[in-house]
């Protein structure tokens, strides 16, 4: 009987490899996909077992925190709900869904582990805790924000020129991210207008044109122009507000007052090859180099009449309208701040910034995210000679309800005509940084939509109150 | 040096087991060494170097080996569930405890173990018996649609297959003993296969009868398997025939297919085991979350595992994210903390202890101890493979215990039985003559 005993020891021995295959198979050569299976919730309660960091504000208001929940595991709570709701976004891990700030910063609110701290972090099995994000917003602003533009559509965006720090970044609707998965009570209310939205910029993207006449050195502030009305642009006429013929005028007026004829005139003669190269300069045509996730950033630039993008410096755009903001332009609020923002900092445009640094649990300093120059848009000079063009906006022009008393406010506002024609639905604008000298604010404004509106008259007041705000808690 | 001093220092591996182990627990628990734990070790040593002494005494022949080995997976078994839950560590205890007295009560009573073969048709009535036990109204019970149980309310519950295992084997070697020549003899050779008269396959019907039994009856795939294929190693061994095994299997296999088929509990079973991922399965009542969360577990602990008392058991509402991870899953509990290798250790220590089983049955000298040692190994070693194997989606996963390391104080009873009745065998087969 001992052959049968031998051979049956060898069967055995078979089923065992077997057993020992399929625990391999298991745990090595599949067990990526099954990690990543969307039944396995595993990374997910390990996820869920993290306390993830706490996101502040520049004055060390929590934005957001983590709260204790069941078996071990830690929800969020945004304690100023949706005041700060599209910057910092939230983390629904159990819904698998994030956005903003939490989206972004999730690898630092997690707690990187790196190193000795990965391996005795696992040893020990302690609490792991993420680190805690500060960033630059401002709260009492923001609340400016909120207050002035009073619950209609719209968006602040404000950035400090030198650093390219986000102070302000408000839009209206919002909505609650303690709750992200609540309907919205209006439309849209999840999508962040300052970065998303895709907006006709009017008359603001004269400064853009400004910069590019001057800085090529084909024109100067003391250029005169004819500010007839109206003329052929490509082929088509164009007018002046009330069809106004202005006559032979200077650059500086012509942005003073806004002159349509002008600033078409000036963007044709510079040609679509130059226009864009400073377009480019200014950030249109890619995503704003914010920490932000890339899908809730939109590309400012010229879009047909079908809605496709222009390639740069397309033969079928108009470029003579696009140079007054019309031409199928469409642009984030976020990309008009940064305009502001270039010619404030000596055509030195920073790279926008939410995150300032990011401290792990002990308060050691993890990163401080350092002010990066994202390209010298024009020469100082040209900066300087905008800047004054834009103060006489302010100072004198369509731009006077921002003016801040004694301080310098360089400006440009703007009003895009949208819906059909003829239906005096206006989307007001307003660009600006003050001081004028050593600029601590860069700002952008805009109200979605109002009848009749303008820019000077419904945008620049918003725009004065919060730089006011800002610039009273600098001092 | 002498066997039984062999067998005590087997115990080293066990005892540094337990100790370290029981010390890891304890570190991720509470990051402080506890003295509690040292007790908890010290008692467990203190009982296996008891059983070790009492080898010594009765059976001073026996294999030096078993023994240690049983300590080794015994000694895992209880870190592995202190770990899941510390309440059932202690009742583990307890039944370790019971375990040694019957493997001590069974060493005395049955020292000529060859005097079952008296009691052969008892003992093949009361294990049938057993088997249907589970099916009785007011103290059988139900889990997961398989009837594995017996509940006398208040007092205990057992699980009757774990000791009719024993007792079908202890049978069918005493009964092939006497017959497995005329199963041989007399058999006519038809294109190369030796086949029986028709009335000799018999046992083969009986056992086949026996597994279909158990799949009608308790709806338990994995229990008919380890029987059928116990028995049918005996038979094999008994008579060298491979005929019997090739016709034993397609038998098992139409009658499975045809079961499998109409009983809704297994055919469940079956589903799960063939899509475990599906998300409607996923979500069914008696559907393959536990089967998928196995595997998912299993793939988490990765080559390496992620560690003592790392491995995620409940859910953040304190459901249930692996079912049943101190018996049917302790597998996929041990994959996933001490990975692959981990496993395999397990698995290469059963195999170790299945090829001394196999050696004690080459040693014995008459056949009733050969076919008996050879069941009971057999049906221990094709138990680690149908839990095993139902863990890692091998075959349809079904409830038995993991023996020695698996909660439950059935499993820990019989399988010291069977333990003793193996060292018995080896002690007269190794007694100098």
């Amino acid at each position: 009987m001992n052959k049968p005993i031998i051979r049956l020891f060898g069967v055995i021995v078979v089923l065992f490899a077997l057993l020992i295959g399929w625990t391999s198979r298991w745990t090595v050569f599949d067990a990526k996909s099954l990690d990543n299976n969307p039944l396995n919730v595993r990374t997910l309660i390990d996820e869920l077992k993290i306390k993830r960091g706490r996101i502040f504000a520049d004055d060390g208001t929590v934005l957001a925190r983590s709260v204790s929940a069941a078996g071990g595991t830690w929800g969020r709570t945004y304690p100023t709900s949706s005041l700060f709701s599209q910057p910092v976004g939230y983390s629904n891990l159990a819904a698998g869904s994030a956005a903003g700030l939490e989206l972004y910063r999730g690898p630092e609110l997690r707690g990187i582990q790196t190193g000795l701290s990965a391996i005795f972090g696992q040893v020990n099995g302690s609490q792991r805790v993420g680190d805690d994000v500060y960033t630059s917003l401002d709260p009492k602003a923001q609340e400016m924000a909120r207050q002035e533009l009073d619950g209609r559509a719209g968006s602040v965006v404000a950035l400090d020129p030198q650093t390219g720090a986000v102070k302000v970044m408000y839009a209206n609707p919002t909505y609650d991210d303690n709750r992200p998965d609540a309907p919205c009570s209006r439309p849209g209310c999840r999508f962040n207008r300052s970065t998303q939205a895709s907006y006709p910029p009017g008359s603001t993207f004269k400064v853009v044109t400004a910069t590019a006449a001057i800085d090529s050195g084909k024109y100067m502030p003391t250029s005169i122009v004819n500010g007839r009305s109206p003329v052929m642009i490509s082929g088509v006429p164009l007018s002046n507000d009330n069809n106004q013929d202005f006559g032979p005028i200077d650059l500086t007026t012509a942005l003073t007052y806004s002159v349509n004829t002008v600033w078409a005139q000036v963007g044709e003669s510079l040609g679509r090859a130059t226009m864009t190269r400073y377009m480019r300069r200014f950030g249109f045509y890619s995503k704003p180099p914010l920490d932000y996730p890339p899908n809730e950033l939109n590309t400012s630039r010229p879009y047909s009449s079908t809605g496709r993008p222009y390639p740069p410096a397309s033969p079928n755009e108009d470029i003579g309208r696009i140079a007054i903001g019309q031409g199928g332009l469409l642009v984030t609020p976020l990309q008009m701040a940064m305009v502001a923002s270039a010619v404030a900092n000596g055509g030195k445009l920073m790279e926008p910034r939410l995150t300032a640094r990011v401290v792990d649990p002990d308060g050691r300093n993890v990163e401080t995210i350092k002010p990066i120059v994202q390209s010298q848009v024009m020469k100082p000079s040209t900066a300087q000679a905008v800047a004054q063009m834009m103060k006489k906006v302010v100072d004198e022009g369509t731009g006077t309800p921002a003016q801040l008393g004694g301080i310098p406010f360089a400006g440009k506002t703007g009003t895009a005509s949208i819906g059909v024609a003829g239906s005096d639905l206006t989307q007001p604008w307003f660009i600006g940084f003050a001081p004028i000298q050593n600029p601590k604010i860069a700002i952008a404004v805009t109200v979605e939509q109002t009848q009749g509106g303008f820019g000077g008259t419904v945008a620049a007041p918003i725009a004065k109150a919060v730089v006011q705000t800002l610039l009273s808690e600098g001092q | 040096m002498s066997a039984r001093n062999r067998e005590l220092f087997g115990l080293i591996p066990a005892s540094l087991l337990v100790t370290a182990g029981f010390a890891g627990v304890f570190i991720q628990r509470s990051n402080a060494l506890s003295n509690v734990s040292l007790i908890y070790g010290a008692i467990f040593l203190g009982l296996c170097l008891a059983g070790h002494v009492f080898i010594r005494v009765t059976l001073p022949h026996a294999d030096p080996y078993m023994f240690p080995l049983v300590a080794l997976l015994a000694s895992f078994g209880i870190v592995m569930v202190y770990r899941i839950d510390a309440t059932l560590a202690r009742q583990q205890a307890q039944w370790f405890v019971l375990g040694l007295v019957l493997f001590a009560v069974t060493i005395v009573a049955f020292r000529d173990y060859r005097k079952l073969e008296r009691y052969r048709y008892t003992i093949v009535v009361v294990s049938l018996g057993l088997l249907l036990l589970p099916r009785l109204p007011g103290i059988g019970y139900q889990a997961n649609g398989a009837y594995l149980g017996v509940r006398i309310p208040g007092l205990f519950v057992f699980q009757p297959t774990e000791f009719a295992k024993i007792g079908l084997v202890v049978f069918l070697a005493s009964y092939l003993r006497d017959t497995r020549q005329v199963l041989v003899i007399g058999a006519r050779r038809i294109l190369g296969v030796t086949i029986p008269p028709i009335k000799h396959f018999g046992p083969v019907i009986v056992i086949w009868g026996i597994a279909m039994l158990i799949l009608l009856v308790l709806h338990d795939i994995g229990s008919s398997l380890m029987f059928y294929g116990g028995l049918l190693a005996v038979l094999y061994v008994a008579t060298g025939r491979v005929s019997f095994v090739v016709v034993g299997i397609l038998a098992f296999a139409v009658g499975a297919w045809y079961l499998g088929a109409h009983i809704q509990h297994v055919n469940a079973r079956v589903e799960a085991w063939l899509h475990p991922f599906d998300p409607k399965l996923y979500s069914a009542p008696l559907g393959s979350y536990q089967l998928a969360n196995s595997i998912f577990a299993q793939a988490a602990g990765g080559m390496f595992g992620q560690g003592f008392g790392q491995a995620v058991l409940t859910l953040p509402n304190g459901g249930p994210l692996l079912p049943a991870p101190q018996t049917d899953m302790i597998y996929a509990v041990i994959t996933d903390e001490l990975g692959l290798f981990g496993a395999a250790a397990v698995l290469l220590t059963y195999l170790l202890f299945v090829a001394r089983g196999f050696k004690t049955a080459l040693l014995a000298r008459d056949s009733f101890s050969t076919l008996m040692a050879t069941g009971l190994t057999a049906v221990f070693a094709l138990q680690v493979f149908v839990i095993v194997g139902g863990v890692t989606r091998v075959i349809p996963l079904t409830g038995v215990t993991l023996p020695f390391i698996s909660y439950g104080g059935s499993s820990i009873v019989a399988n010291f039985v069977l333990l003793a009745l193996l060292l018995l065998v080896s002690d007269r087969a190794r007694k100098p003559a």
